[in-house]
């Protein structure tokens, strides 16, 4: 097995330890641990956290690549390395992932969603519905019993779920009981009649169905396709899941790439004024004015005909594919730093005159140490609002920009691709709906919960809503 | 003949929910009689504006709301009006006015708009008639030119023009009972006098009841029939003006008028409420005052006192009043020891000495944004500070007296002019040789809650300082200096852990304080140190700061409009008008005697006490003109009684009469 | 004021100059016209000649900055950089890659956008408004609470959702309407129903829930209390005060955007086949059209500064503190 480490990948983990590292830091600042705490003890945006965390779960797994060697055939001296990238999720989703049909098939079918002409054991050759290679193969082939099998199976699955979380509700009254020296019993009621701190029930209710769609799936999707499959027969729920990486990379690393410019500059700007100010005014006012989704599409359509003209620098699809993602990110970071870097610079200018700032160049205290020590934490509000605000947008803007054709490459898995493949296939009578219902399906719960979140940080840490 | 208008009886307001809940108004009684000024008196966050609101049934929504208690105006029950009645109640039969005209007012309505409301909605006056009217009620308050200000809107009108404006909204309805909370607080000193003044010819003519909210002792004084105290959320003491001003019984009351600054106290320590008003979300088991009353005993733990009469209409809730108790006889003499070394300054040598001081800000205009003016905000200010002394710097608000403390620190460099410190001239010091020069001369801000950083402990707040000068070699030794500067200024060190919104405002003044001394400054610019808090808490701070002043032997430049607070602080005056100092020279000899036509104006318009009937008080027109288009001639002509023609020409130079100067042609 | 506008357009040369420059670079310095020229005739086994005949054929066989063959002024003028970037100050805009003539297709296409974004944008503006006033009235109670989680929702819905299911929904399954399309005259009124439609839809949740905040905003206001202690009736507070001051910002932040709406919706034009401005970005990017993504690009820019200088306009006009110097 070869790493393969992806230039979002690498990012990707950068972020997870800055985050890592900002909660440890929070939570020794009662400044910040105070807000983010009013932030969990709400109960929609702690829900809206479990359903987040599910989803970076996904992304994380699906951050770790590998080649897988292949086997050697007599040559023993050279190792030689599969040319498909694969994820720890790819693995995890192995069955479901290498389980091809031919074509279009709907949820739980159990044969294709198109005639075609069989022929017979006897010879003869019939126009109809071509029975699926693995979609309920473990059924007679007129699907008969499919529905009683489902109904067992999910039966089974939520047996299994209610076990488990009944498992973690004991463990977790366990542990909080030990904390406030009360058994496990007393802290389950507690947590039945919300007397908790954080909302406890909340977040092991939405833990629960969240447990109950993975038993689900566990069961099902061993001998179904239970969103159904595309047009080359590939299994839809594979492709949404493999496609929350992409929507989480959108969403996070364009902020993470564009923070250092907008901090930096806007801040800059504000308390320096004079010439820097105009040169930081001129320099966002212009990229502002140019039409994000043209200087996307321009930026984009330039680098097609640069990996078009090197092939040679990319070694496997995926990396080339990476690569165009990550320029994505940074040019969706260029045309979208502009807002917060004035929103900054707006902020230092009030600062520079707060009577604190005064006091501290009354002490000869270096313009340095100013921005850092005064400047930079009390606008750190205004950063973090910024972020969780714009994560949504992103998520929604790929789809869009996949639909325009200045997406992400083509044969990366996207929302933004699934819907612009399968929005033609609406034509069609009957309608193929579930890989479109899929996609729209999962982004939807995806920019729900960051919604959520997002109004939540927000009144926690704007001052103007707290005073409200 | 006197007939009850309004009486409250036992109301409580309860703001929040559940555990974080707090009642800042605990079943208050009073009773308003019909064309009497009814003061309620008390400190910020005593209940007293809830108090108002809950009479209109205006408390803040959703959170605020009369958990129990009546508000009778008349016969009829307000609290159980029903909401359609009681908008006939408000603006009708009871108006308010409040405490900041520059914000009460809608900004794109005009003037005329906002009073023809009032008329529409409960005289059903409508066009012609309207305007007429709204005219009329312009002119009624003293705003002159009325036709142009009907069609102006809020923001061209100057801060005393637009709570003129509030009153005539206020008066238009015709009302039986105006509340005014605060009426005067944001205005300059000049300005309050001919608002309080117009309210007292309006109540006269139109008979009208005033319920006057306030903090100041002085308006009270000069406004008020009746007067109740307010503490923590309740009344506790009530009684007619003469009854209160001749014998206040309450010991608070008593500390209210003990920690007043006056000239004649200025040898001793101002008396100090020790401890802090007790937070309002608890259920009160005894006195309120209780922790910081020097008179309390046992019973004051356990009982909440009752009403007790002192004399006819003059009562308090003390137990000390209270004729069937026996007052424990180690009690009744108590007085907190308030000795303190009396400061005595000479003339030292001069410490710091600016001349021709000039801070402009030039006006960008025109296609190139050319400079097209200047704002002249000081224009030539010339001030020695000796050692030792305190220096204050009067004037109202836009005169100039914070740009020049600034310009003396180099916060903002001076136009022209110089500044120097003992040998050292400071406007063209650069870089680090100014940074080096700045532990000797340190500022004290205004606000104490947004002069420091909310993000730092308190102790990393005062050590920035000395890191910055270099004072201490390592973080060790500077923390056993921060402590020990905690100490000075009468906190505890473990407080140097904490965050500033830990604290109240004196707590956070008094760390400013600490955070100024640790760099061993020699001169501290106050700018209105006290200006932000109570009386009872200003006490402190004045104290605290003559205190350090005779220990570290610190040099004050002090900028206050606050001329009590001169009077009992500094050694000398300096009156600021538009940019320039008007007169100067030691604080007996401009205060008693003034001889500037402004000051003598200042001086009267401080409302007083001792109402002294020969006083008279001098009305100055109009406001402060713009600083970036002074009036041609002395500045103050305009606004001058006493105005004479080389005022209009000419601007008059310093006449000198001992270490009294003067800018005045009166004078030369 | 006049000061002002002329300042503010004086500042605006620089800032297109920058676009220009920008987008100079991006076109003919990060790929040279070889680059171009290859990838348009397909990318493998291209002649040289057939590169130079495509080049010469669309004019940028020129040198990019310099051309030190020609004379005198021409070593200016004769090069890429100045027929292709500077002409574009003029309104020149030249011709598309496939050979068209742009400002005339630019014409041609203007008014179909125009028929779709501003039916949108006013409908929608009234639309959000209302439902905000609504929310704003019953505020803290449970009408507004649900109206804000509502908007969330809404908002949380792929614009691409609103079409593609209001396509299947309204003109599909129901046939209340054609599906896509645009035809002149009257008979536009029927194609153009559905993508306003569609479009107000898909706006109500992130813009109602914006136009809220403001009305809360002014809600908390000093004057708000004076208003109420005249008497006034809960609803005239709201008309009367509260919604003449957040109509400021409101009306502002769509000023910003009027002159943007020539440029047409990319999504819904591309989805209904309106031919405005927006399918026509849309096909030149999807053509990859160089030479009409560069005049768009450009023409953006303008129009966005000059929707800049009408908010600052406009502010006079709204909002009698605001003065212009």
């Amino acid at each position: 097995m070869m790493p393969v480490i992806l230039w979002t990948d690498a990012l990707i983990f950068l972020l997870a330890a800055v985050v890592i590292v900002f909660v440890i830091y929070a939570r020794s600042k009662p400044h910040l641990r105070a807000p983010w705490y009013r932030v969990f003890t709400g109960r929609i945006a702690a829900g809206s956290v479990v359903v987040l965390l599910a989803f970076v779960v996904t992304g994380l797994l699906d951050s770790v690549h590998f080649r897988l060697r292949l086997e050697n055939n007599g040559n023993h001296n050279a190792n030689h390395y599969s040319g498909e990238v694969l994820s720890i999720l790819d693995v995890l989703l192995g069955p479901i992932r290498t389980r091809v049909e031919k074509t279009y098939s709907a949820p739980f079918a159990t044969h294709l969603f198109a005639k075609e002409t069989i022929e017979l054991d006897d010879g003869t050759k019939v126009r109809d519905y071509p029975r699926l290679h693995y979609g309920g193969q473990h059924l007679p082939d007129s699907g008969e019993g499919k529905w009683q099998d489902i109904l067992q199976r999910s039966l089974l699955a939520i047996s299994e779920a209610l076990l488990a979380s009944a498992l973690i509700l004991y463990a977790t009254a366990a542990l909080l009981g030990r904390r406030t020296a009360r058994s496990a019993r007393e802290m389950v009621l507690a947590i039945w009649r919300r007397e908790t701190g954080l909302p406890w029930r909340t977040l092991l209710t939405i833990t629960t169905l969240l447990l109950l769609l993975f038993f689900l799936v566990l069961n099902l999707a061993s001998a179904f396709h239970v969103l159904g499959t595309d047009k080359v027969g590939q299994d839809v729920f594979y492709l949404t899941l493999k496609s929350i990486r992409t929507g989480l990379v959108i969403g996070t690393l364009t902020t993470l790439i564009m923070l250092p410019f907008a901090i930096f500059l806007g801040i800059v700007a504000g308390y320096a004024r004079g010439w820097i100010d105009d040169v930081v005014q001129y320099i966002y006012t212009t990229l502002n004015s140019i039409p994000g989704v043209l200087l996307i599409a321009a930026s984009i359509l330039m680098l097609q005909v640069y990996i078009g003209n090197h092939p040679e620098y990319f070694e496997t699809t995926v990396e080339r594919a990476d690569i165009r993602l990550l320029f994505l990110c940074i040019i969706l970071g260029i045309t979208s730093w502009t807002g917060l870097c004035r929103l900054l610079r707006g902020e230092s200018l009030k600062l520079r005159e707060a009577e604190y700032i005064q006091a501290a160049v009354s002490f000869g205290v270096a313009h340095g140490k100013i921005i850092t020590r005064h400047i930079l934490p009390n606008v750190m509000h205004v950063v973090l609002i910024t972020v969780v605000l714009d994560f949504s947008g992103l998520v929604l803007a790929e789809a869009v920009l996949s639909y325009v054709g200045v997406g992400v490459d083509p044969t990366m898995n996207s929302w933004g691709n699934m819907i612009n493949s399968a929005r033609l296939e609406m034509a069609r009578e009957p309608v193929v709906w579930w890989s479109l219902l899929s996609a729209f399906l999962f982004m939807f719960v995806l920019v729900l919960a960051a919604n959520l979140f997002a109004d939540a940080v927000r009144d926690a840490f704007d001052p103007r809503t707290r005073a409200r | 003949m006197t007939q009850t208008l309004l009486t409250l009886d036992n109301v409580c307001v309860k703001l929040g929910h559940g555990e974080t809940a707090i009642q800042p108004v605990d079943r208050v009684s009073l009773a308003i009689q019909r064309g009497e000024t009814y003061a309620l008196l008390g400190e910020s966050g005593c209940g007293k504006s809830m108090t108002a609101l809950s009479i209109l049934r205006l408390l803040p929504q959703p959170i605020g709301r009369i958990t129990s208690g009546m508000i009778h105006l008349g016969d009829r029950d307000l609290t159980s009006l029903p909401e359609s009645e009681m908008r006939r109640i408000r603006g009708r039969r009871i108006s308010m006015i409040f405490q900041e005209p520059m914000t009460s007012l809608n900004p794109v309505l005009t003037i005329g708009q906002q009073i023809a409301e009032v008329l529409s909605q409960h005289h059903g006056m409508k066009g012609r008639v309207a305007q007429d009217r709204v005219l009329e009620l312009l002119d009624a308050v003293g705003i002159p030119d009325t036709r142009r200000r009907f069609r102006e809107y809020p923001h061209q009108l100057s801060g005393g023009m637009k709570q003129r404006v509030m009153i005539s909204i206020a008066l238009a309805g015709e009302p039986d009972l105006l509340i005014a909370d605060e009426p005067t607080t944001a205005l300059d000193v000049t300005i309050q006098a001919q608002v309080l003044e117009l309210l007292q010819r309006l109540q006269q003519k139109t008979r009208m009841a005033i319920l006057l909210i306030t903090h100041d002792l002085g308006i009270v004084a000069g406004m008020a029939d009746r007067v109740a105290v307010m503490y923590a959320g309740q009344i506790v003491e009530e009684a007619s003006r003469d009854c209160f001003f001749g014998n206040a019984r309450h010991p608070y009351s008593r500390k209210l008028f003990e920690s007043l600054p006056e000239v004649h106290k200025r040898e001793h320590a101002l008396d100090t409420i020790k401890g802090t008003v007790p937070s309002l979300d608890r259920v009160f088991t005894g006195c309120r005052f209780v922790d910081r009353c020097d008179y309390a005993w046992d019973l004051c733990h356990s009982r909440i006192p009752d009403w007790n009469r002192a004399e006819k209409g003059h009562h308090a809730r003390c137990h000390l009043l209270d004729q069937s108790l026996s007052v424990p006889a180690s009690v009744a003499g108590v007085r907190s020891d308030s000795a303190i070394a009396a400061a005595h300054h000479s003339r030292g040598e001069r410490l710091l000495q600016i001349t021709d001081l000039k801070v402009h800000f030039p006006i960008h205009k025109g296609i190139f944004k050319r400079v097209a003016g200047y704002v002249y905000a000081v224009d030539g200010v010339t001030l020695s500070i000796p050692r030792g002394n305190t220096q204050a710097l009067v004037g109202e608000s836009g005169c100039g007296k914070t740009t020049v403390g600034k310009g003396i620190l180099q916060l903002l460099r001076p136009t022209a002019g110089s500044v120097r410190f003992e040998d050292i001239e400071l406007t063209t010091l650069k870089g680090s040789q100014l940074r080096k020069q700045r532990s000797n001369f340190q500022f004290i801000f205004q606000d104490p809650y947004s002069s420091m950083n909310p993000r730092m402990m308190v102790g990393d707040i005062v050590e920035e300082g000395m890191i910055a000068q270099g004072i201490g070699r390592n973080r060790q030794e500077r923390r056993v200096r921060v402590e020990e500067l905690f100490r000075k200024v009468g906190l505890s060190p473990e407080h140097a852990q904490r965050y500033p919104h830990e604290f109240s405002g004196g707590q956070r003044q008094r760390i400013c304080i600490a955070r100024a001394l640790a760099v061993d400054p020699r001169l501290v610019i106050c700018d209105e140190p006290t200006s932000a808090l109570d009386v009872s808490v200003q006490a402190q701070i004045l104290n605290l700061l003559k205190e350090l002043q005779n220990t570290l032997g610190l040099s004050y430049l002090f900028i206050t409009h606050n001329l009590s607070v001169v009077s009992y602080l500094a050694d000398r005056v300096a009156v600021m008008y538009l940019g320039r100092i008007v007169e100067e020279g030691p604080v007996a000899g401009v205060l008693e005697s003034p001889l500037h036509p402004y000051t003598r104006a200042l001086l009267s318009a401080v409302p007083v006490i001792e109402a002294d009937s020969a006083r008279e008080i001098i009305r100055l027109e109009g406001d402060l003109p713009s600083p970036s288009n002074p009036p041609r001639g002395c500045h103050f002509h305009p606004r001058c009684p006493e105005a004479m023609d080389v005022c209009r020409t000419q601007y008059p130079g310093e006449t000198r009469n001992d270490d009294h100067s003067v800018c005045c042609f009166l004078h030369q | 004021m006049f000061a002002y506008i002329v300042r503010r357009l004086l500042y605006a040369i620089p800032i297109l100059i920058g676009v220009n420059l920008l987008t100079f670079y991006l076109f003919f310095v990060v790929n040279s016209p070889d680059d171009m020229a290859r990838m348009h005739l397909g990318m493998k086994r291209v002649t040289p000649e057939a590169i130079e005949k495509w080049k010469a054929s669309h004019g940028y066989d020129k040198p990019l900055l310099l051309n030190s063959e020609a004379h005198a002024l021409d070593k200016l003028t004769d090069t890429i950089f100045f027929e292709k970037s500077l002409k574009l100050f003029v309104f020149d805009f030249g011709y598309s890659d496939d050979g068209r003539d742009i400002s005339y297709d630019i014409g041609q296409r203007m008014m179909p956008s125009l028929a779709i974004a501003i039916p949108s944008l006013l409908i929608g503006l009234m639309v959000n408004i209302t439902f905000a006033l609504l929310m704003a009235f019953f505020r803290g109670t449970y009408i507004d609470i649900s109206g804000v989680i509502l908007c969330v929702v809404l908002m949380s819905i792929s614009a691409m959702f609103y079409i593609i299911g209001g396509q299947y929904l309204l003109a599909k399954l129901l046939r209340l309407m054609p599906i896509s399309g645009f035809d002149s005259g009257l008979i536009a009124l029927k194609f153009i129903l559905l993508p306003v439609v569609i479009s107000v839809v898909s706006g109500i949740g992130s813009g109602a829930r914006w136009y809220r905040t403001f009305f809360l905003e002014e809600a908390g206001k000093d004057y708000v209390r004076t208003a109420r202690a005249k008497g006034l009736s809960e609803s005239l507070v709201l008309f009367r005060h509260i919604l003449r001051n957040a109509l400021i910002p409101i009306v502002t932040g769509v000023v910003v955007l009027l002159p943007l709406l020539f440029m047409g919706s990319l999504l819904l034009e591309s989805f209904f086949a309106i031919p405005g401005l927006g399918s026509y970005t849309i096909d030149a990017i999807n053509n990859q059209d160089f030479a009409i993504v560069r005049v768009m690009v450009f023409l953006g820019s303008v129009l966005y500064i000059i929707g800049l200088i009408l908010v600052d306009i406009s502010y006079t006009i709204v909002d009698p503190r605001v003065r212009l110097t």
